[in-house]
């Protein structure tokens, strides 16, 4: 029996993971979820802006990692609606334009906000941190046109923002490392503040940040998501997930677990051999 | 053996096949997805998403076909992006444009010259006898990026990263729960440089605080592990979100 579970076929495995998804999704169960610290760290800060303050929202993520932050992104940008919030949508990610803009027409329309008077998309530009640098000094010269070729001088949504020193808040919605650059070159040097919102992979990463309150909060992956999406009592993409993944999360400790015991069996029964 | 193993991976090849036109057909003919672009569109997506998960099976045509497309068509997005919201606003309009086309208003921006150069110098790497022209532009990229990361990186991660290393333990006097955060965090710290510091051998005190470093190490890979899991679990779950919603209609709600 040992054995043959520690010979066990790895798509007998990838089977179990596939039912564990699956069924979750049909049966509904209500699980309790409580938004983390961290979570609330990026709601508050927001929630307390006044009205017509000025969100810098930097999505730097492409379709691959579009699972786990365009459910926190539409969370945001739909805060940031409600709120009255004048929001400035970019990217450093070269394939995440078309996202930013989905993202953008989703949430405007269903706060019937206008692009160039409530939202403003920048697009994508290269360099990251010399880019970040260069909207710290003048962002007009760093964007001289928006994604859709407007003159950015004439924007009337960018009237009184000429530089990062004049954003009230950043979300930075990362896949890769862009956290680091937007603190390095931008929240550090012009004194902005910031939060963030990244794939679960690279969430560990960035604690140290919140612990230095470089950071003002961290939406990590798609249980951040579901938080944020609590805390507004709007959207359902990540609440969903929540379900299958805590199936799948459960399997896998059984199975961790499961190899670990089988582990200690087997090395009990080769020093009895040895003996 | 192998020969069977072969025979069977035909026929689920041609079953798959089968099954995919089936489904397909039948979603178009019973108008359950519309026979416009987001229809073709989601059918596509489908059929990519299945063809790229066949590979859990084993290496086959259909996973080999979707991820030579994922890298032809990201190519050519990012080409039109770079050339629609980068290269024409920024360098064609303000001075190529002056050279190639007649009575454009204005006067074209010289500066630029030196940038354009220096982009098009890392392209003279292709051939041997213009190969040096690249070092400037890697000189020019090097040089500009030690002198503007160093003094920020030293401020923001290492630096700003001491700060809560070195806050009292008695906080207001008293012994409370911040104090074991900041005991832990600071044995964290010192027990893990202690564990990569290799000039002395890791015996005695040393090899005791370096093996608590080892643990601090392994609870940080673990949790390093659970989110990994989250994330890639999260990327399956909206792939069979998407497969069953928005390609066969199924209402999971």
């Amino acid at each position: 029996m040992i054995e043959l579970l520690l010979n066990i076929d790895r798509r007998i495995i990838f089977a179990l993971v596939f039912l564990a998804v699956i069924i979750p999704l049909w049966v509904k169960i209500d699980l309790p979820f409580k938004p983390t610290a961290t979570v609330l760290g990026v709601y508050d800060r927001i929630e307390s802006l006044p009205e017509n303050s000025v969100v810098l929202l930097s999505s730097d993520y492409d379709p691959q990692s579009r699972a786990e932050l365009f459910p926190m992104h539409l969370a945001v940008l739909r805060h940031c609606f409600r709120k009255n919030l004048k929001v400035i949508s970019m990217t450093h990610w070269i394939y995440g334009v078309g996202i930013a803009e989905e993202a953008l027409k989703v949430a405007s329309n269903e706060y019937n906000k206008k692009n160039g008077e409530d939202y403003v998309f920048l697009g994508w530009k290269p360099g990251f941190a010399i880019l970040i640098i260069g909207m710290g000094q003048d962002l007009y010269d760093a964007f001289p046109t928006d994604h859709y070729g407007k003159n950015t001088r004439e924007i009337p949504m960018l009237k009184n923002v000429s530089s990062l020193r004049d954003i009230n808040y950043l979300v930075d919605l990362a896949a890769g490392n862009t956290i680091e650059p937007w603190i390095a070159y931008g929240r550090d040097i012009y004194g902005f503040e910031m939060g963030a919102g990244c794939t679960a992979i690279i969430a560990p990463d960035m604690y140290p940040f919140l612990q230095t309150k470089q950071i003002t909060g961290l939406l990590g992956g798609m249980k951040g998501a579901a938080d944020y999406e609590i805390l507004l009592k709007q959207g359902t993409l990540a609440q969903e997930a929540m379900r299958p993944l805590t199936a799948v999360h459960i399997l896998i400790v059984v199975l961790v677990l499961l190899c670990n015991i089988l582990y200690f069996i087997t090395r009990k029964k080769d020093g009895r051999k040895k003996q | 053996m192998e020969e069977k193993n072969n025979k069977i991976d035909i026929i689920l090849l041609l079953v798959f096949t089968a099954l995919l036109l089936g489904v397909n057909i039948y979603l178009f003919a019973g108008k359950i997805l519309p026979v416009n672009a987001i229809g073709i569109g989601i059918v596509i997506a489908a059929i990519l998403t299945l063809s790229l998960y066949s590979f859990l099976y084993k290496d086959n045509p259909f996973f080999k076909i979707a991820e030579n497309l994922f890298v032809g068509a990201g190519m050519g997005i990012s080409v039109v992006i770079i050339w629609f919201n980068y290269l024409k606003p920024e360098l064609y309009k303000p001075l190529i444009r002056y050279a190639v086309r007649d009575n454009i208003p204005g006067e074209p921006n010289f500066w630029l010259i030196i940038p354009m150069l220096l982009g098009l110098f890392m392209f003279a790497r292709f051939l041997k006898k213009t190969m040096w022209l690249s070092r400037w532009s890697f000189a020019f990229i090097i040089g500009g990026g030690a002198g503007i990361s160093i003094p920020v990186v030293i401020h923001s991660f290492i630096l700003k990263q001491i700060e809560p290393s070195l806050q009292p333990v008695f906080v207001d006097g008293s012994f409370t729960l911040q104090s074991i955060n900041i005991i832990l965090l600071l044995s964290g710290t010192i027990s893990v440089l202690i564990y990569f510091f290799f000039s002395t051998p890791h015996t005695g005190i040393v090899g005791n605080i370096s093996r608590l470093g080892i643990w601090f190490l392994m609870v940080a890979f673990g949790a390093s592990f659970g989110y990994t899991v989250m994330g890639r679990m999260s990327l399956l779950i909206q792939r069979i979100q998407f497969l069953l919603t928005d390609w066969l209609k199924i209402n999971i709600q």
